[in-house]
């Protein structure tokens, strides 16, 4: 790519007068009123444009290859290996977008009355049933619209559970210090205050910790499982036991859902209420490649909790199931429009109904085995402060030289050079230089060796030639950006530049 | 006198008055800071209860106060140029407080104890 020229924003591509096609004059003064008539009078004149808009001017073929080349500047799941842990960056198969984007669902309006949308009831409800079979809950609502949305949505459950005993005086959260940023900030949100535990050096809770902390005034205890490390929590029983002794509620994270799929049950260790990340867990688009989705399970008995509407079956006139919404009492109210992120449900559908349970059931011993062999293939030069087998993903505390002064952030860095999107840094706090890997299930062998190669590359690199990794990245569009004044200043719009 | 915080705060102490900030190590390892938020002067500090937070490009961390107190005073030039904190954390103080019980310096590590201390971690 010519970055002189296709490298610039369209607006500085854009010259007076340039034009794509040549039209007829339409007459039309873009300042005017739609109608060409007066002025409406009931938009007020400081709303009513001065000047004509500020669009860019470009011929065809510039804006053609100024978007190509831009294209290709990206990078995601589909361009190259993603292994940032904890985010479960798995491919996302084509057949969902096919399924998603069926005109019958496409064309479908969120207000559309309920007896001519039941197809797009049936997949609400197929969907909620089947993660309520893998979440191990009665009923999930596939309303909330991401994660953290999801966490929030779980707490309020939680503490209209609580409210509906009588029993109001639950204002605390329990979070392990090792938990995901959202644990504390969504508890925050909900208007809980947040009390932490420490974790024991793997990162699983102290139950000896976590004991004492426990009364009358705690709400929930949110938990990720496995952990931010990637270790399974084997006290799980013995903690739900402990914190229901004290009337308080078991929360899962289901940020690291993705090993336990099919074999393991969130609601068989105890927990009451959990949220999955469809867009981790369920292959659908992540972060800026798609909306998310945050669908939130309870056990049986707080499902009168759960935000409105929740999606009903019932038996027809016919025989036939009849869908329909349901708007509880004592429900907390809606937390979003209509049913949520409709179409990244249609793709999680998709997903599991593809994989069926037999396929399913595969995705965590392949995430768990591929995280594994990363592991064991590169501990002889990073430095792994976790003994023994992990499950989806893990965390190295940099590299196990660290003569050079060569840390997480260049080895990041320099991955960029060689085509890989940086694994998680700094990432947990539990350790300094914390470079958090998870392949996922879905790389081959021979990626996972690719990577593995390049990772040990680095590593003699930062002993024979350190400057050229501090130096890093050489090869990507932008190298060097100053991350502390863009937080200080960001610059967010063209004209700010 | 100064003196060290497990959490890597530190205290320095002027008759009745004492300078907290995070020490050296604490900025390296936080790397560049973008963001202070402190306390408004007037403020009770609590040894061992934070009283603010710190940002950096990797993390954000809450300030603990080393020793109890009332701020007195707030270094305002932290609020325009947080990155005074890396260029030298010991001279940029994040706040003034009057220390409302001296005998909680105990607690604290002195300079040598400190050092052992990152060392050891």
């Amino acid at each position: 790519m010519n970055r002189e020229i296709y490298g610039k924003l369209v607006f500085e591509l854009s010259r007076p007068g340039r034009r794509g096609y040549r039209l007829p004059d339409n007459h039309i003064d873009p300042c005017a009123a739609p109608q060409g008539g007066e002025k409406a009078p009931e938009i007020p004149a400081s709303l009513l444009r001065q000047t004509p808009p500020d669009l860019p001017e470009c011929d065809e073929l510039t804006v053609v290859r100024h978007y190509n080349n831009m294209s290709t500047n990206n990078f995601g799941v589909d361009t190259g290996f993603y292994p940032l842990g904890s985010c479960t960056m798995k491919y996302n198969p084509k057949i969902n977008e096919e399924m998603a984007g069926h005109k019958l669902f496409a064309s479908v309006h969120p207000s559309t009355p309920e007896t001519s949308v039941q197809g797009c009831l049936e997949m609400y409800h197929t969907l909620q049933a089947a993660l309520s079979e893998i979440g191990g809950m009665a009923e999930f609502t596939l309303n909330p619209f991401a994660g953290a949305h999801g966490e929030l949505t779980g707490l309020m459950v939680i503490r209209a559970y609580h409210d509906s005993r009588g029993d109001s005086g639950r204002c605390k959260v329990i979070v392990p210090d090792s938990a995901h940023g959202t644990n504390p900030a969504s508890a925050a949100v909900a208007g809980l205050e947040v009390v932490e535990v420490k974790s024991r050096p793997d990162g699983t809770v102290d139950v000896d910790d976590l004991r004492p902390l426990l009364d009358n005034t705690v709400a929930a205890v949110m938990m990720t499982n496995p952990n931010t490390l990637g270790i399974f929590e084997k006290n799980i029983p013995e903690i739900a036991r402990m914190v229901h002794e004290a009337g308080a509620l078991m929360y899962y994270d289901g940020a690291n859902l993705n090993p336990m799929l099919g074999m393991a049950r969130p609601g068989d260790m105890g927990f009451d209420v959990m949220h999955i990340n469809l867009h981790k867990t369920f292959s659908t688009p992540h972060g800026g490649g798609g909306p998310g989705s945050g669908p939130v399970g309870v056990r049986a008995g707080l499902e009168p909790f759960l935000p409105n509407p929740r999606v009903i079956k019932t038996d027809g006139a016919d025989g036939k199931p009849v869908y329909k919404l349901s708007v509880a009492p004592d429900a907390l109210g809606s937390v979003s429009a209509t049913l949520g992120n409709f179409a990244v449900q249609a793709r999680a559908l998709s997903y599991i109904l593809s994989l069926g349970r037999e396929g399913l059931m595969e995705v965590g011993p392949l995430a768990t085995l591929n995280a594994n062999y990363v592991k064991e293939s590169l501990r002889d030069d990073y430095l792994l402060p976790i003994e023994g087998v992990c499950k989806h993903e893990f965390v190295f505390d940099g590299l196990r030289d660290k003569s050079e002064h060569v840390t997480t952030l260049h080895v990041a860095k320099r991955l960029l050079d060689h085509g890989y999107h940086a694994p998680t840094i700094y990432f947990p706090l539990l350790f300094h230089e914390s470079l958090m890997i998870e392949p996922t299930e879905t790389e081959s062998k021979e990626t996972l060796d690719g990577f593995i190669a390049v990772m040990h590359d680095i590593a003699r690199e930062a002993r024979e030639t350190p400057d050229l990794v501090k130096s890093a990245p050489h090869n990507t569009p932008v190298t060097h950006p100053d991350d502390t004044a863009a937080a200080l200043h960001p610059v967010v719009t063209f004209d700010q530049l | 006198m100064i003196r060290f915080s497990e959490s890597h705060e530190y205290v320095r102490v002027e008759g009745e008055y004492g300078f907290i900030g995070v020490s050296d190590y604490a900025q390296k390892q936080l790397g560049n800071v973008v963001y202070v938020d402190m306390p408004e002067p007037g403020d009770e500090l609590e040894q061992g209860e934070d009283f603010g937070a710190i940002e950096s490009v990797k993390a954000a961390s809450d300030l603990i106060a080393p020793v109890s107190g009332e701020v007195v005073e707030i270094n305002e030039a932290l609020a325009d140029n947080p990155r005074l904190v890396n260029q030298d954390a010991m001279a940029n103080w994040i706040v003034k407080v009057k220390l409302s019980d001296p005998g909680e310096l105990d607690n604290l590590m002195d300079e040598a104890a400190y050092e052992a201390f990152c060392n050891k971690g």
